[in-house]
């Protein structure tokens, strides 16, 4: 599960969200446990999918990479050192070196700014390119490196389409060379034609700064294309971790096999050979997680010790880690 | 088998500040009974709009509309607004993306429902009750008296869908319009929803069209689809035909630009170039032709009009290229 050399490491990282009552007497009276302890580790240059539907703790988890949000237990360590507990200033490194796309770019840029001087900003919080001129030369070369004309550089983000604001949204992430993305969601509130394309130029750029990429997404199909690993989050933990290709494959983890089942796939032959074994019911509530594996109330292979106790994430033949008693294909 | 709704050439424009959006550039196509129409088409591309017209619901007084809808013998587009209150939610129901947003948070789903009953059909309190009992528990929400009493945001993303459906099914209508239906919810809700719809439009025959941007979505459930592109329907085929063999670049440009589960992860992705266009200002000749691989002279000039891919087919397409050229893959 470790990676060589990892630039992320998570371990038995925890985020519960109090749950508060009253205005002035604050008390509380439980916690959204929406990353209740995950491990695991991202290796140099590696992309690593995050799947998951809403609630899962998929974002959480992004955000605690990121330190937008301190956890309230486990452990967090970048390029080897740990950050978990790190202020404002120790973090200035990670602040730099590690950088995030957004869902939604009509909201993560700001309207009253100018495109370029959205693109500028990285450079003049961490007091690089000092000089205006050569902060207008960065900024143009970084909108052509993501496709976008370097003459709008005077234009405002509403003259831009969604996939043109997302490009900003990448050239502003990547201005510092940072070794770490986060992605969140970056393509989902794309059109099609329009999300084959950031999905390229994430790629490109990817291998062209070997950075290292953090993707996080509901859509199994783009998580596929995009990672060299992935983790299936479920209610705040990890289901199945596993490479991309062995993932898809052959899932271990019942609500891998469950989430693949469910994607429909564009072609109706194969669409009319099976319907497929849909899961039944919703995801429960992450403020009162079931007993035992949280998967069993939905979970068509469960047997009455899945109600009871909690499998561990462990190691299968075959070189999965999946956390279930009974894991499909044994 | 006549048909069940023809809609005929419709145009639908908007007066904007920005000048005449010209949303829906001539549509014609016909909804069997018991069939399943797919629309598909990028944000823009005039697929909702056009449904909502049908639906009687852009009148307004900056609005033009022109064609027909000829519904059961009867032009929609010409009924009073009278009459069209008698039709929607009894004869035609509609189903909306969002099902947080298209229910009223202030009253409970059993008024909501008991409404929709009561003002197409003479029926007592207790009788709309019982009915709208019954259309929960067909829907697959259990103790449906009791659910009666409770308010949407004691629902989930799927259940809301489902109270949705129940709704839009209380008149037994003879025409479902679904618009992106299960865009909102997570995969493995969507295909719960997906397959109750299928369901139960063979328990009621039930005439659908659906409305989606996923080509996954649509390949599952449509019967026939049509491919909207800047306000015209540029390929229209049965589902297998189209998938199997797409005719005009903007459906070929589609398959490839998303990735699949059932292809290799390491083929690379094939974009559509550029973005979807104007319609205040559209392209002149065939709208796709800026964006088209391989467009020629023509194109810019020349309108093509929706024709049979080769004789005695069904297969529609407006492209000008000649069918050897159209099928050679790129």
């Amino acid at each position: 599960m470790s990676a060589a050399d990892p630039l992320v490491e998570v371990r038995d990282l925890e985020m519960h969200f109090p749950l508060t009552r009253g205005v002035i007497f604050q008390r509380q009276y439980g916690a959204v446990r929406a990353v209740d302890g995950i491990s695991f580790s991202v290796a140099r240059g590696e992309t690593f999918g995050i799947v998951g539907e809403s609630g899962c703790g998929k974002s959480t988890t992004g955000r605690l990479i990121m330190r937008l949000l301190e956890p309230t237990a486990g452990q967090l360590f970048f390029e080897g050192e740990e950050i978990t507990h790190h202020g404002r200033r120790q973090l200035s490194t990670l602040r730099r070196d590690a950088q995030m796309v957004f869902q939604d770019p009509y909201s993560s840029l700001n309207p009253r700014k100018t495109v370029g001087s959205i693109i500028a900003e990285p450079f003049i919080i961490h007091r690089e390119a000092r000089d205006a001129e050569e902060r207008r030369k960065e900024v143009r070369e970084l909108m052509d490196r993501v496709g976008l004309n370097p003459e709008h550089y005077n234009r405002y983000p509403h003259q831009f389409s969604g996939g043109q604001r997302q490009r900003i949204g990448v050239a502003r992430a990547i201005a510092l060379k940072p070794k770490l993305l986060v992605a969140d969601e970056p393509v989902s509130a794309l059109d099609v034609s329009i999300q084959a394309q950031i999905i390229n130029l994430l790629q490109d750029l990817q291998s062209e700064l070997g950075l290292t990429l953090i993707f996080i997404a509901h859509d199994l199909s783009v998580v596929r294309h995009m990672c060299d690993r992935i983790a299936v989050m479920y209610l705040g933990k990890i289901a199945e971790l596993a490479e991309s290709e062995r993932c898809f494959a052959q899932p271990r983890h019942p609500y891998t096999g469950a989430l693949l089942a469910s994607v429909p796939v564009p072609d109706p032959a194969l669409a009319a050979a099976g319907r497929r074994p849909v899961l039944k019911g919703d995801v429960p509530s992450p403020s009162a997680p079931p007993p035992g594996c949280r998967f069993h109330t939905r979970c068509p292979k469960a047997q009455s010790l899945c109600a009871q106790e909690e499998p561990p994430l462990r190691e299968l033949p075959g070189g999965s880690f999946a956390a279930c008693h009974f894991p499909l294909g044994d | 088998m006549s048909a069940l709704l023809a809609v005929q050439d419709l145009k639908v424009s908007f007066d904007t500040e920005d000048g005449v959006v010209h949303a829906v550039e001539g549509i014609s196509y016909e909804v069997k009974p018991g069939k399943t129409l797919g629309i598909v088409g990028e944000s823009g591309s005039g697929k909702t709009v056009g449904t909502l017209t049908i639906m009687g619901l852009t009148r307004a007084a900056n609005t033009q509309i022109s064609g027909k809808a000829i519904f059961d013998g009867e032009d929609l587009l010409s009924a009073t607004e009278q009459q069209m209150r008698a039709i929607r939610g009894d004869e035609i129901a509609m189903i909306f993306q969002d099902p947080l947003s298209s229910l009223h948070p202030f009253f409970t789903i059993g008024s909501q429902l008991v409404e929709a009953i009561q003002v197409h059909n003479k029926v007592s309190k207790a009788a709309a009750r019982t009915r709208s009992a019954e259309l929960l528990t067909m829907v697959g929400l259990s103790d449906a008296r009791d659910r009666l009493n409770r308010y949407p945001h004691e629902f989930s993303g799927g259940m809301r869908q489902r109270v949705m459906i129940a709704m839009a099914l209380a008149n037994e209508p003879r025409l479902l319009i679904a618009d992106e239906p299960t865009t909102a919810l997570d995969v493995t809700v969507q295909a719960q929803i997906l397959e109750l719809i299928a369901d139960l439009q063979a328990q009621t025959g039930t005439a659908m069209i659906i409305i989606t941007h996923d080509l996954g979505v649509v390949a599952e459930v449509a019967d026939e689809i049509a491919v909207m592109y800047a306000g015209r329907i540029v390929e229209q085929a049965s589902a297998t035909e189209l998938f199997a063999n797409p005719q005009h670049p903007y459906t070929q440009g589609l398959l490839a630009s998303i990735p699949r589960l059932d292809r290799d992860r390491t083929a690379g992705l094939d974009p559509i170039a550029g973005r979807p266009p104007s319609l205040i200002a559209p392209p002149s000749g065939c709208a796709f032709h800026p964006r088209c691989p391989r467009a020629f002279d023509r194109c810019s000039a020349d309108l093509p009009p929706l024709e049979r891919a080769a004789a005695g087919s069904e297969h529609l397409v407006a492209c000008l290229l000649s069918p050897e050229e159209r099928s050679v893959k790129r």
